[in-house]
């Protein structure tokens, strides 16, 4: 993708934080369909604060987020739904009281057709789902919770993904299990953007990776050159 | 033989049969309550008045309905008049989310805030409902008064002892089943129904799945409306309609909810029953009931009772104080409280 196209989802010289401090300084994040974007940065680097300003979680006092070139940077979260944009908090992110079916549908709540179809696509990538449609999600393991927090997501029919840790909490089996099945999401052409804790192996699968210190870009590059990158290996990968 | 019979007919006279309608009445008091509490996140003192306002919309109509001259044969008139006092304390309860929660609800005020605005709201309540009605005792009961009367009872059976079942138990029964099972179908199986719950469940979650919290909180109102009126309704033909009952109901109400799990609504109606029957098995006296059962040399001189009628709130505050000590979810795992 040259530079002079715009990306389908854009978060542009973002300034902002909560109440009346700063903790984003203007910092760029975008994503492509049928890509995945990763957030990675030591502790404290607004990692997560970026992807919640790109969501409209956060008041941005400058800057901008457009997606597919609309600018929404004053839509509610709530109003980013139909707009395509679906988000998978990092903690209670499943209906805990709720079978795994009904976590789904509750996904699919604004959509009156086609919820079936979608479903199956569901449980088609995390076959685990299906089997276990008929418990209460708050009965899961973690593992299993994340992928009902991924579906349910999955299930509103998202233009752009968007993970916030996905991986927090999970065992490295799992983990790479999960990262596996977010690659399969970006091949039915959903933007994907996420934050981890887990930057090497994030960075592995990521087609574009965001190296954030104290709300800023400090890299910027696709995952594969970050990782290679000596200055980043050292600073941000523990060598 | 006969006189385990005659046992067991004194017990189901005074015991099962009454705690049954008690309990029902509770439950339906108490799921109310659950419902606040699961869906907008306070425990709501008003409640208790929301049924006395209910009822006494109904006592109304009925007796408009009966001067003219409009009846239900066996049924008393209070069940056609029903809606009318569902539609009245729906309206009146909108409108006080619209004028006073609503306001702390934006505020994200905390709970305990809600609380102390509930007792307020309950003062008003009671208030607007003695300026109508007045604090007597007011009679609405019509329709046949027992299924079975216990010299009928007596002379079918030739027990010595007789079974009275009061029609109105029944139809507390029969109610408060009905109105159970429309509120889990709708729970369970509407948009609607499933949208509650997860709001109940994960507000921030519903929101995200576009959920509107406004419709949400707006159908969780008009339900508490429809199920506070039906208990109050059933209470009062059960027993008698007095607005300062339904504020005394207010603390068995809340041990049925907590005692059931607060927020579940099976549990609610599990709390109902359990705190039921506490209360009329603990201040039942038991000197029929052994006298019966045991030879004539052991039967009791005293009445075998437990505790005074007037110490029943005491059992379900006992109750509650344990629950809340040993097992704070409650029997069915609820919320903390």
């Amino acid at each position: 993708m040259s530079d002079v196209t715009e990306p389908f989802l854009i978060g542009e010289k973002m300034v902002g934080g909560y109440g009346g401090s700063t903790i984003l300084n203007g910092c760029t994040i975008a994503v492509n369909r049928g890509e995945i974007a990763v957030i990675v940065g030591p502790n404290g680097a607004g990692k997560s604060t970026a992807m919640k300003a790109v969501f409209g979680m956060l008041n941005l006092r400058e800057g901008s987020v457009r997606l597919g070139g609309k600018d929404i940077t004053h839509l509610s979260p709530q109003d980013r739904v139909p707009e395509g944009m679906a988000f998978v908090p990092q903690n209670n992110n499943v209906f805990a009281g709720m079978t795994v079916r009904e976590n789904l549908e509750m996904g699919a709540y604004l959509r009156r057709e086609g919820v079936e179809e979608t479903m199956e696509q569901v449980f088609h990538l995390f076959p685990i789902l299906r089997e276990k449609a008929g418990q209460n999600a708050g009965e899961l393991s973690g593992g299993q919770r994340q992928q009902v927090a991924v579906g349910r997501a999955l299930m509103t029919k998202p233009s752009v993904l968007m993970l916030d840790e996905p991986t927090a909490g999970v065992s490295p089996i799992v983990m790479d299990e999960l990262f596996d099945r977010i690659i399969e999401i970006r091949r039915t052409g959903i933007a994907i953007l996420m934050v981890e804790q887990n930057a090497r192996q994030a960075l592995e699968i990521a087609d574009k990776g965001y190296v954030l210190v104290t709300g800023e870009n400090r890299f910027t590059d696709t995952g594969a050159a970050l990782l290679a990158n000596p200055e980043v290996r050292r600073s941000f990968l523990g060598g | 033989m006969t006189d385990i019979l005659n046992a067991f007919v004194v017990f189901a006279n005074f015991v099962l049969v009454p705690g049954a309608a008690y309990g029902a009445q509770l439950a339906l008091g108490a799921l109310g309550i659950t419902l606040v509490y699961g869906v907008l996140r306070f425990s709501n003192f008003a409640h208790g008045d929301t049924m006395a306002f209910g009822a006494m919309v109904t006592v109304l109509v009925t007796w408009w309905m009966q001067g003219h001259g409009v009846s239900l044969g066996l049924l008393p008139t209070a069940l056609l008049a029903l809606p009318f006092g569902i539609a009245a304390t729906a309206l009146f309860v909108l409108a006080t989310d619209r004028v006073v929660y609503r306001f702390y609800r934006r505020q994200r005020s905390a709970p305990v805030i809600f609380v102390i605005v509930s007792v307020g709201v309950m003062f008003i309540m009671n208030g607007v409902v003695r300026f109508i009605i007045g604090p007597d005792d007011q009679n609405f009961a019509d329709g046949a008064r027992f299924l079975i009367s216990a010299g009928d009872f007596r002379r079918l059976t030739g027990l010595e002892e007789g079974l009275a079942i009061k029609s109105t138990a029944l139809l507390t029964l029969v109610v408060a089943l009905v109105v159970m099972a429309a509120l889990f179908w709708f729970l369970q199986k509407t948009r609607m129904g499933k949208a509650m719950r997860a709001y109940a469940d994960n507000e921030d979650l519903a929101l995200l799945s576009g959920v509107n919290p406004d419709r949400v909180v707006m159908v969780a109102w008009i339900l508490v409306a429809a199920l506070a009126t039906v208990a109050g309704v059933l209470y009062g033909l059960d027993k008698t309609f007095k607005p300062f009952t339904y504020f005394q109901l207010l603390l068995p109400m809340f041990a049925a909810a907590i005692v059931g799990g607060i927020g579940n609504p099976v549990g609610a109606i599990l709390g109902g029953f359990v705190i039921a029957y506490s209360e009329v098995a603990v201040t039942y006296a038991y000197k029929r009931f052994l006298g019966h059962l045991l030879p004539e040399s052991l039967a009791p001189e005293s009445l075998v009772q437990l505790l005074g009628t007037e110490y029943k709130f005491a059992v379900s505050f006992i109750i509650l104080v344990v629950v809340l000590l040993i097992r704070p979810t409650g029997i069915l795992r609820g919320k903390t409280i």
